[in-house]
């Protein structure tokens, strides 16, 4: 009989190195399939986005317009009518298309709505402002300029894709 | 560090004795499968629990995906097995699970049955073990229903006709579970989820509780 003492591991931690090793992978091999399971939203890649056509480059000023357009999102297994819209004008030959969507909160701006501010968009939730080419007036609680729609014109229709921050 | 922190919780609480009483007792020599390798019949209800723990955890993830209602309910389901990673392993789990847990239910109690092992003075446990028996066949039958099929809605239309042909209170049973007295649809749907989700869950979690705290006061009945 060799004594305990002539083994770097004794009997006892053989045992629970081993059994806590198989538990281990036991215990992974049933909760990492649902973490993996929970978690997939965040690892979805999104597409590019799809281009939505808005209206007609004729009916565009160097005054911003609201226009609004519907499409399909595909919402996991529910698919519906959308409806979104944007600021438009033109800056020369430039098209530029803002997004709504107050950089604060969330709201939704408007276009020389206050008086106190014309030539504007300005949210009502919190009095964020905005110059006409989206960058937020200093001093309001907007922190970035309004983001900018992806453009593109094909065969006089304005087409917009993805709203994307300007800086 | 790990150690500190539990000697810490330890010298305010006086842990140790709660999980000593529950991990150190021995495991009588008739039911260690290192002895007698006849006695591996002892691990079905261990089995039997493993099981319902993994259907617990599986069961959890797929309602982060699944909608009890009869217009998504379908879509929802095919969405997370054939959209989501996993979608279609954990799915699987909870499928095969429900047939496996009622195997091990069945083995457990043929071991108990063989054994003797339900006489007094553990009848009581028996009887619990029944009923668990009866909560699980439960959860078996709302489960079906609710990725809302063909197979899973006529299979619950015969199995409330089952109901209803019970003598007197059979059409109020069948409308109880259905929530309607013709219609199996939205209400059935809403039901069986609640039922399979909530309450039966909650039952068999109470009722394992039992089992368990009578064997650990009667100990394991004696070898044959
Ligand atoms: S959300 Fe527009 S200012 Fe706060």
């Amino acid at each position: 009989m060799v004594s305990e003492k002539d083994h770097n591991v004794s009997r006892r931690q053989f045992l629970t190195y081993t059994l806590t090793g198989v538990g281990g992978f036991m215990a992974a091999g049933v909760v990492l399939p649902m973490a993996r399971f929970a978690i997939d939203p965040v690892l979805q890649t999104t597409g590019e986005g799809d281009m939505h056509a808005v209206t007609e480059v004729s009916e565009l000023t160097d005054e911003p317009q609201r226009f609004d357009f519907s499409y399909e999102q595909e919402d996991a297994w529910y698919t519906s009518e959308t409806t979104n819209s944007a600021w438009i004008y033109l800056d020369g030959d430039d098209i530029v298309a803002l997004s709504p969507v107050c950089t604060h909160l969330g709201c939704t701006v408007n276009w020389n709505s206050n008086e106190n501010h014309p030539n504007e968009f300005f949210c009502p939730c919190h009095g964020g402002r905005f110059e006409k080419d989206g960058t937020n007036v200093a001093g309001t609680p907007p922190t970035e300029p309004l983001h900018r729609y992806k453009v593109e014109v094909r065969d006089g229709t304005v087409y917009l894709g993805k709203a994307e921050p300007q800086i | 560090m790990l150690q500190r922190l539990y000697d810490w919780v330890d010298e305010r609480l006086d842990i140790t004795p709660i999980w000593r009483d529950v991990a150190d007792h021995e495991v009588p020599e008739h039911v260690n499968p290192a002895h007698h390798f006849s006695a591996f019949v002892y691990c079905f209800g261990g089995l039997t629990f493993f099981i319902i723990v993994i259907q617990f955890l599986s069961g959890m993830f797929l309602t982060m995906y699944y909608v009890p209602d009869i217009v998504n309910a379908y879509e929802s389901v095919k969405y997370l097995q054939g959209e989501v990673a996993f979608g279609m392993i954990v799915r699987g789990m909870h499928h095969w699970g429900a047939s496996l847990v009622i195997v091990m239910v069945f083995l457990h109690t043929l071991r108990v049955f063989f054994t003797g092992a339900y006489k007094k003075p553990r009848e009581l446990n028996w009887v619990v073990g029944v009923l668990m028996f009866f909560i699980l066949m439960g959860l078996g039958f709302t489960g079906y229903l609710l990725p809302w099929d063909m197979k899973a809605y006529f299979a619950t239309v015969v199995g409330l006709q089952m109901a209803e042909s019970v003598p007197i209170i059979g059409t109020l049973i069948k409308t109880l579970l259905s929530g309607d007295p013709e219609i199996v649809g939205a209400q059935t749907l809403t039901r069986f989820f609640a039922i399979h989700v909530f309450f039966l869950p909650a039952a068999l979690l109470g009722l394992m509780a039992v089992h368990f705290i009578m064997i650990r006061r009667q100990g394991i009945a004696g070898p044959l």
